[in-house]
């Protein structure tokens, strides 16, 4: 086993929104370990998942539920279907774990998510816990903060 | 143009005992009278005693689209004031919750306040010597009642009383505090805000409508079913079967078929609160959680026990602010913001004397279901959003809600009808029209 480089963290980063932003679900998904959880808390500082409220905090099955709702013709909130666009900053490499081959990254991102004449905006920092698996890099947890989380927010249908 | 202000005839027109005039939905005008009328002369929820335990606690929430503060006083009492300085106006407290201390401060000029409302001091007092300046304090909600831990509010000052209002549809907060070994409710997990561009009526309505829960939630419940089959596919007759996940438990049983739904059953009672799931519901096939079950039986008793635990009823409806899941142990309040903006604001109770199974069962399903990220949710909305949009249409002023009715049902206190029935939303526009008429 090779570790990743820092630049190939900060790729593989980029790469997972692009996949998001151009609906290449099927890859998307694929890059998740089986036990793997995408969360968007509710509160900042929020410490646990399964205690208290969040946004999302969605395992593989309903990750899977959500890409097959946006195949399918029953899903009329999707009707226009929504768009997003991921705009990055450079991913900070905040730990490494060579021997585990465990990564966190951290990334400040400006998120835009659009359906019909409607159009939403967020600030929001991902916290990639990535693992190096099979000789490739997946991810174990997608953690999204979003800035305004306590808000009272509109449908978000596709993924910070 | 004042249209309804001054008529109150114009107002009665727009509800027939089996369909309702557009304008209930649409009008800014109405849209403000209900907030004037019916919004004030009701008992609307405030919070949860549980939220504030201790002197100087404090939430503050908009009720009838009125800024308030719910506070804990110095002799343990809840006390609701308006968040408003009697100086410039300012609200004076700004924070979704938090300890006052023993004062409010007006972040503007320092008027003080006492945690009853009442003024405490004002800089340089005397250059109003002489001056028409009545001191007061912050305005005080005079009519609040808690039931078990919920706060509720009537703005008007004189008006119907808490006990006749909800009359027997308080039997649902009961069963749901009753779901505590201790009998006791504690707020916990935050809160999930979700703003709605539409009506509140369209959720209000919606929660006991069971006629569209198969249709609208087939893109996402129906998926979810549709998975958990693919899963077990081969499986059958295995000794170890898959073990069911909460999600799937939880999502499946919304796309229920149409008998399931009509059996269910719903009842409502005057002034337009209603339940559904009578005899069954949704939340009836949840897994057992034995030791939770134990807890209960020695709290309780076996026959009571059975009782509370076997009561699931779907959606109670209190009008027009609150609704509440008491099987899962989940609230949603309407904060209305205007004729087509809404905030739903969903809760969740740990149940004293409970495993934490339940807690992070709840937990669960109020993000499954309530979050503005949930699947569900967007069903919902996008549904509620194109009944606003359609509405703005021109050849049918009318909204139908003639299912199942029967005159009968008109001037009754209490029925029990079908499950599929739309006597809860005619039951809600009676209590409307009721309430928004000027006598």
């Amino acid at each position: 086993m090779s570790a990743p480089t820092d630049a190939e963290l900060a790729r593989f980063v980029r790469h997972e929104a692009r996949l998001i932003d151009e609906k290449r679900f099927d890859e998307w998904y694929a890059l998740f370990t089986d036990d793997a959880h995408y969360w968007v808390p509710a509160v900042h500082g929020q410490k646990s998942p399964l205690t208290e409220n969040s946004l999302a905090y969605e395992d593989k099955l309903l990750l899977q539920l959500r890409l097959e709702r946006l195949r399918s013709p029953l899903a009329y909130s999707q009707k226009p279907s929504s768009r997003c666009l991921h705009v990055l900053q450079e991913p900070d490499i905040e730990q490494r774990d060579d021997a585990k081959g465990e990564f966190l990254t951290r990334t400040p991102f400006m998120y835009t998510e659009t359906k019909g004449g409607d159009s939403q905006r967020y600030a929001a920092t991902a916290w990639h816990t990535l693992v190096w698996q099979d000789n490739r890099l997946r991810i174990k947890l997608k953690r999204v903060d979003i800035l305004n989380c306590d808000a009272a927010l509109p449908s978000i249908q596709l993924f910070l | 143009m004042s249209r309804y202000r001054d008529d109150s005839r114009a107002i009665e027109r727009l509800v027939e005992p089996d369909r309702v005039h557009r304008d209930v939905y649409t009008s800014q005008e109405v849209f403000e009278l209900e907030m004037e009328r019916l919004w004030s002369r009701t008992w609307i929820y405030v919070g949860h005693a549980s939220q504030i335990p201790n002197t100087g606690d404090f939430i503050t929430v908009d009720i009838a689209a009125k800024p308030v503060i719910m506070v804990r006083h110095t002799d343990g009492s809840i006390r609701v004031l308006m968040n408003r300085c009697a100086h410039k106006g300012t609200k004076v407290v700004s924070d979704f919750a938090g300890n006052a201390g023993k004062t409010f401060r007006c972040p503007y000029h320092a008027w003080t306040y006492r945690l009853d409302g009442t003024l405490l001091n004002i800089p340089l007092k005397d250059g109003y010597s002489g001056t028409r300046l009545e001191p007061q304090g912050l305005p005080v909600v005079k009519n609040v009642e808690t039931y078990r831990g919920f706060v509720f509010a009537r703005l008007a000052e004189e008006g119907i009383g808490f006990r006749e209002y909800f009359g027997d549809s308080l039997s649902s907060i009961d069963f749901l505090a009753d779901r505590s070994p201790e009998g006791e409710l504690e707020l916990v997990g935050g809160c999930l805000r979700y703003l709605h561009n539409c009506n509140w009526k369209m959720f209000v309505e919606n929660l006991n409508d069971t006629m569209h829960p198969m249709i609208a939630h087939a893109g996402s419940a129906g998926i979810a079913k549709k998975l958990w089959e693919e899963m077990q596919k081969g499986r059958e007759g295995k000794p170890a079967d898959l073990p069911k996940p909460m999600a799937i438990e939880q999502f499946v049983p919304f796309v229920s078929d149409y008998d399931f739904f009509d059996q269910m059953g719903v009842r409502v009672y005057p002034h337009g609160h209603s339940f559904s799931g009578v005899n069954f519901s949704i939340h009836s096939a949840y897994s057992t959680i034995p030791e939770y079950e134990a807890a209960m039986k020695r709290s309780y008793g076996e026959e009571r026990a059975q009782q509370i635990l076997g009561t699931v009823r779907h959606n109670t409806v209190y009008y027009p602010s609150l609704t509440i899941k008491g099987a899962i142990q989940s609230i949603r309040v309407a904060r209305p913001l205007a004729a087509d903006k809404t905030v739903l604001e969903s809760y969740t109770f740990r149940l004293k004397g409970a495993p934490e199974a339940l807690l992070q069962r709840t937990i669960t399903y109020n993000r499954l279901i309530n979050s503005p990220m949930s699947v569900v949710g967007h069903d919902d909305l996008h549904c509620y959003r194109a009944i606003q949009e359609g509405l703005a249409a021109q050849g049918n002023d009318w909204v139908n809600l003639h299912r199942n009715f029967d005159a009968g049902e008109v001037d009754a206190a209490e029925v029990t009808a079908n499950g599929t029935s739309d006597i809860s939303m005619r039951n809600q526009f009676r209590a409307w029209r009721e309430f928004m008429v000027e006598k």
